[in-house]
């Protein structure tokens, strides 16, 4: 009202015109996500939505106290999760070095060819969820921890293969040509230029992708690819509330565990 | 002095460099690559693998590689639109939701503005909603409200309070004081505190992570439906359980190639930002 009058200048952030654009884009955006919500509520039985506070507490009411005897049974379990998420990170870990490498702008042996290539293995491997991947590979080599394994390695890949070949990207070139300076060879620039650059954050990216695949690994039983998911999946099918439960409440100790370790780590190396 | 000693008395041993080893004390660097071995040994031993089903397999996983090269589209073109939609809406969706939700949550946990009592509460809802993995937390969901893809959209929205609160809300503790400190001394109240000191200090970081978080919903909706909780995943389920490796490696091009676009876009949209 007052920039109109024009009698008490008043400040502001924007020119007229960028608050409309801004003002417009918001619109389109409040647009587009009513039309979702309406798509989302056409297929919802609200009837079923009213009800869900009766059903959370008759559910909750069923699951408490959680059945702590059945704890016996599940340490093989636990141990398996665990064996699936610390292989499963090593694996990737060997193939995603090569595959950083030959991504990184600075490191790979050509840009035109071989880079576009690696590029597109970290997408695809990224852009599948590690559940994804347990579903083709129960399918391909049988249940159990194998298919786990190799399923949490696939989707590891591409995630630790492009935070190292980001960091790659980023290392002091001086170093790099102090040593090349020298006269080594291309294998002794990457060992004594490159690597010792690299190493603090390929430790803290290990370490990161552990944590989340520990947490992976406790929900990849539920398509049979081993692990605590497996109990999880049979109690759930028997409605043994009280087991779920106690399972839930492991998982959630175990990734608060493997958090804690994690950051430990991390601290220990920066 | 002392030093120069010692690197006089290693150069007379040998004149040939080597490189410092990354864990000084032997004791620990032994000690942990034993234990490393130890664990290895325990860990490989307890796997029981069937070889002769493994090499049966083979075959089939020659099959599904191949299935790349002919991906079916048409054969469940309905089951395959509907679901991809479904997948995208819910993304879309969540991914609104989540961020209207986890802005008071990130302002509440950040250890400069909110009072202890609401810092620690708002630490716990976003440690809870990242210790429990998405399919645990969608199977709940499912049980609750029932199959369809508002569970799905429950489930997305809390694991990007969890996301989106924790990083926005380091984001705010990093920010700089002397602007805040500014802004609150011409006598502004608490909101406009917050939208003329803070807001504009975030407002870059915000936005990317919010893109970033949409390309994880996507790629988390497209399992959901595993668990009965709407988008592609069903579709992908059936397809993998009756060995139509056609129909589910279309169905994987799709999402890389959705995911690739968004990372595409999403580079354009933080390079026109800054």
């Amino acid at each position: 009202m007052s920039d109109t009058t024009a009698v008490k200048p008043e400040w502001q952030r924007r020119t007229t015109r960028k608050q409309l654009m801004i003002w417009f884009g918001w619109l389109v955006l409040v647009a587009i996500f009513v039309a979702c919500w309406i798509y989302i509520s056409n297929r919802t039985e609200w009837f079923f939505v009213f009800d869900a506070p009766r059903i959370a507490a008759d559910i909750f009411g069923r699951a408490t106290p959680p059945r702590w005897s059945y704890m016996e049974k599940l340490w093989g379990p636990l141990w398996d999760t665990l064996n699936v998420a610390t292989i499963g990170t090593v694996v990737s870990l060997v193939f995603a070095v090569p595959v950083a490498f030959l991504a990184a702008r600075n490191t790979t042996p050509s840009v035109t060819f071989i880079r576009p290539l690696a590029l597109f293995f970290i997408v695809a491997s990224r852009s599948i969820n590690s559940l994804i991947w347990a579903l083709l590979l129960v399918a391909i080599i049988g249940p159990g921890i194998l298919a786990g394994t190799i399923a949490i390695a696939l989707r590891s890949i591409g995630f630790c293969a492009k935070l190292l070949y980001e960091a790659i990207e980023e290392i002091n070139t001086d170093q790099v040509e102090a040593i090349t300076a020298t006269g080594a060879s291309r294998a002794q620039v990457m060992a004594f230029g490159i690597v010792p650059q690299i190493m603090p954050a390929f430790a803290g990216i290990a370490v990161f992708r552990w944590d989340i695949n520990i947490r992976e690994s406790t929900v990849l039983g539920l398509v049979g690819a081993g692990g605590i998911g497996l109990q999880l999946q049979g109690s759930l099918n028997t409605l043994a509330w009280p087991q779920v439960a106690l399972i839930l409440l492991v998982i959630f100790i175990a990734v608060i565990i493997s958090e804690w370790v994690s950051a430990l780590v991390r601290r220990a190396i920066i | 002095m002392s030093e120069g000693q010692s690197v006089a008395d290693a150069a007379t041993v040998s004149r040939v460099w080597r490189k410092p080893p990354a864990i000084e004390r032997p004791w620990l660097r032994y000690g942990l690559l034993v234990l490393t071995l130890v664990y290895l040994y325990f860990a490989v031993g307890s796997y029981d693998i069937n070889w002769e089903r493994v090499s049966q397999g083979m075959e089939r996983g020659w099959k599904f590689i191949s299935a790349f090269a002919h991906p079916d589209f048409v054969s469940r073109k309905s089951d395959f639109i509907e679901g991809m939609t479904e997948s995208i809406i819910m993304t879309v969706t969540s991914t609104v939701i989540g961020i209207i939700i986890s802005i008071p949550i990130a302002l509440g946990a950040a250890s400069n503005l909110a009072p202890v009592p609401i810092y620690l509460f708002c630490r716990a809802i976003i440690a809870l909603s990242r210790a429990l993995h998405e399919i645990i937390v969608a199977i709940l969901m499912v049980a609750i409200f029932g199959f369809g893809p508002l569970a799905g959209v429950i489930t997305l929205s809390f694991a990007t309070i969890g996301f989106l609160s924790k990083l926005l809300a380091e984001d705010i503790e990093a920010m700089d004081k002397t602007q805040a400190e500014a802004i609150k001394s011409t006598g502004a109240s608490w909101l406009q505190w917050i939208n003329y000191a803070v807001q504009p200090q975030v407002m870059p970081r915000l936005i990317g992570l919010s893109i970033y978080r949409l390309d994880i919903n996507f790629r988390e909706s497209a399992v959901l439906g595993l668990v009965g909780a709407g988008g592609i995943g069903a579709t992908l389920n059936t397809a993998f359980d009756r060995y139509e490796f056609d129909t589910a490696a279309a169905i994987i091009i799709t999402i890389i190639v959705i995911v690739m676009i968004l990372e595409y876009s999403s580079s354009i949209i933080r390079g026109w930002l800054q």
